[in-house]
């Protein structure tokens, strides 16, 4: 698809929105709809545009499966890193409250640091999938 | 620091996992899973021990009160569960270094490790929770590892085993949650205590008893109850031997304490029993899966696949147990969980050994091999013997006890059941033994066959021996059952 010039240029305009909009789906998880699991999906979504567009090879040349599968283990690490730290600061495991001066800033944070995991998860999850589907040559080759 | 053991119990090893996944390392990774099996059954039995002193412990996850957040809540039978999980978990692991190696892919290596402390995660987060919901989704994260897990197995079979449980994994996981979903919509609950509070206000409703036909079909799938059980035979033949073990010791016994948890505690053994008659549904099929999963193990080539079909009559006896309803009955079956988690870990592990050795588990591979491993196939006769319920291993206590049940019932023909079983437990034991003790080695093989190596010797030993030691001295394991079976039925010490 890399002589479309239409779709070529349209995918460039749009990937960057789509990422953008990914984070504040993220960042406003706790007000309205969204969250991780959400801005993951939409961030992967943008990034498996440009695989669509550009051909895997080109999107493996900005992220290699290595580096998706980190992204996979470092959300959970993230996630239950969380629940340690809490634990350290003297609270129950992922009780937010202790994470800031007061418990209303330590419950904010904490939400987005734990909501931050399943993003960084399900983004290296998806990019995953999509690599193993989309690099699997038929059977004869 | 040991107010957070309940937590730590499903943390670590799930922090641990996310590691795995990252080191790429076989090596590294095995290491890891040895340090993460161990702490959690160091955590196991400090739990079991504090549970038997200090009564029930309950830890508020972040903080948020128990019937709003969720709970975590150990008490004697989940205690339990918690210590044969953790402790086939740990014991599996040092065999797994080299059957592995020798069995799976060298590029999954770390891979497998991963997903073993996944798989482990999920059934102590099955265990540990007091959260339906909770529930689900651990058995969503130890179903989907096991799916991976079997699918790591040499013959390619493995892959379509592996999809057959996939398949019917997710159909039980589904009617689980439906089953979840509908008692949630009745009491605006997942709190398993409080559930069991609301639950008698509302079960005039007809949702309620709809719910209780969900969750009974899911579960009995996931336990791999006749007629099932179909999944079952063909995931533990194809899988690498460690998994088998593994799973053969913890999946099925945890989807029973599920069960145990569901109608006993939260629906209440008024409404499950006196109500809608669950024993008169689990009896029957108890009984036929004993009967007809032995005689279908008697005519099995594949030693493993005898071995999967005796695991099915087995998950039958425990059912029977249940489904008496009584002390003796209930604690005949919470025992067997232990003692067959013990016996076919080590059974199966045995079977590893001599997958190791001569690549094969077929009946007619394995002739002669009396002589040449000796101590593996020492380690199959002794937890055969406890298969079949010899007394001085823990088979016979199993047995000792679900025949009292029966008598206490005076069900006279569920007694000859489990007698005439326990003799075809004998037949098929004995077809092994014979090929292996009383043919000849096939001397057109030029490559000599030698014992396992001790790495592979050692674990198997390890569950033979507890097997025969929880055989002979057996006050600890049928003190617990008992009190956990009088806690569930509700009536004090």
């Amino acid at each position: 698809m890399e002589d479309k010039i239409i779709i070529r240029v349209g995918a460039k305009t749009l990937i960057p929105f789509i990422m953008v909009f990914a984070l504040y789906v993220q960042f406003h998880g706790d007000y309205g709809p969204g969250g991780g699991f959400q801005a993951g999906v939409i961030f992967a979504a943008g990034f498996i545009l440009y695989g669509l567009i550009f051909g895997v090879d080109m999107a493996k040349k900005v992220l290699p499966l290595s580096v998706a599968w980190l992204f996979g283990s470092a959300g959970v690490l993230i996630f239950a890193g969380v629940g340690v730290v809490t634990l350290l600061l003297g609270g129950d495991f992922l009780d937010y409250s202790v994470l800031a001066h007061d418990p209303e800033h330590g419950q904010h944070w904490g939400i987005l640091l734990v909501e931050l995991g399943v993003l960084t998860t399900v983004f290296g999850v998806m990019i995953s999938i999509f690599y193993s589907f989309a690099g699997r040559r038929g059977l004869g080759t | 620091m040991t107010q957070h053991l309940p937590v730590l119990q499903v943390a670590i090893p799930l922090l641990a996992s996310a590691v795995c996944a990252i080191v790429r390392n076989a090596r590294i990774a095995w290491l890891i899973a040895l340090a993460t099996t161990w702490t959690a059954f160091v955590i196991a039995l400090n739990l079991l021990f504090r549970v038997q002193s200090e009564g029930i412990i309950s830890y508020a996850l972040g903080g948020w009160a128990a019937p709003y957040g969720i709970e975590y809540r150990v008490d004697l039978l989940n205690a339990f569960i918690l210590v044969i999980v953790t402790a086939i978990g740990s014991v599996v692991i040092p065999f797994a270094l080299k059957s592995v190696e020798c069995e799976v892919d060298k590029s999954k290596g770390s891979l497998f490790y991963t997903a073993y402390i996944l798989c482990f995660t999920g059934l102590l987060g099955i265990a540990v929770t007091g959260d339906v919901f909770n529930v689900f989704v651990f058995l969503e994260i130890s179903s989907l590892s096991a799916y991976a897990l079997i699918a790591m197995g040499q013959d390619r079979k493995a892959l379509t085993a592996s999809f057959q449980y996939l398949i019917m994994g997710a159909v039980g996981a589904t009617f689980i949650v439906i089953g979840i979903g509908l008692m949630y919509v009745m009491t605006g609950t997942l709190n398993m205590a409080d559930l069991a509070a609301r639950i008698p206000e509302v079960r005039a409703n007809r949702t309620i008893p709809v719910a209780f036909g969900f969750l009974t079909v899911g579960i009995s799938l996931k336990l791999a109850l006749f007629p099932l059980h179909l999944w079952l035979p063909n995931a533990y033949t194809y899988a690498p031997s460690a998994v088998t073990a593994f799973i053969a010791s913890t999946a099925t016994k945890v989807a029973v304490y599920v069960l145990l948890r569901f109608f006993f505690t939260i629906f209440g053994i008024a409404f499950s029993f006196d109500i809608m008659q669950l024993h008169i549904v689990l009896l029957p099929l108890a009984l036929i899966a004993i009967f007809s999963m032995s005689l279908v193990a008697i005519f099995q080539q594949n030693v493993k696949r005898m071995m999967a079909y005796s695991s099915l009559a087995q998950i039958g006896y425990m059912i029977l147990g249940i489904s008496m309803v009584s002390v003796t009955g209930l604690t005949a079956g919470i025992i067997h969980l232990f003692n067959h988690a013990m016996m076919k870990g080590a059974l199966f592990m045995a079977l590893g050994c001599v997958m190791y050795r001569i690549g094969s588990v077929d009946i007619s591979a394995m002739r002669g091999l009396g002589k040449r491993m000796p101590w593996t196939m020492a380690a199959f006769v002794g937890a055969g013997l406890s298969l079949i319920g010899v007394p001085l291993t823990v088979g016979f206590i199993s047995k000792w006890y679900l025949i009292l049940g029966a008598l206490e019932q005076s069900w006279w023909p569920v007694v000859v059941v489990v007698l005439i079983t326990s003799l075809m437990a004998v037949v098929y034991i004995w077809r092994v033994v014979e090929v292996a003790y009383f043919k000849d080695y096939p001397d057109y093989d030029c490559k000599p066959v030698c014992e396992a190596p001790l790495g592979l010797l050692v674990p198997t030993w390890v569950l033979v021996a507890t097997s025969f030691y929880f055989g002979i001295d057996a006050s600890f394991t049928t003190k617990i059952a008992e009190a956990a079976a009088r806690t569930l039925l509700g009536i004090g010490l």
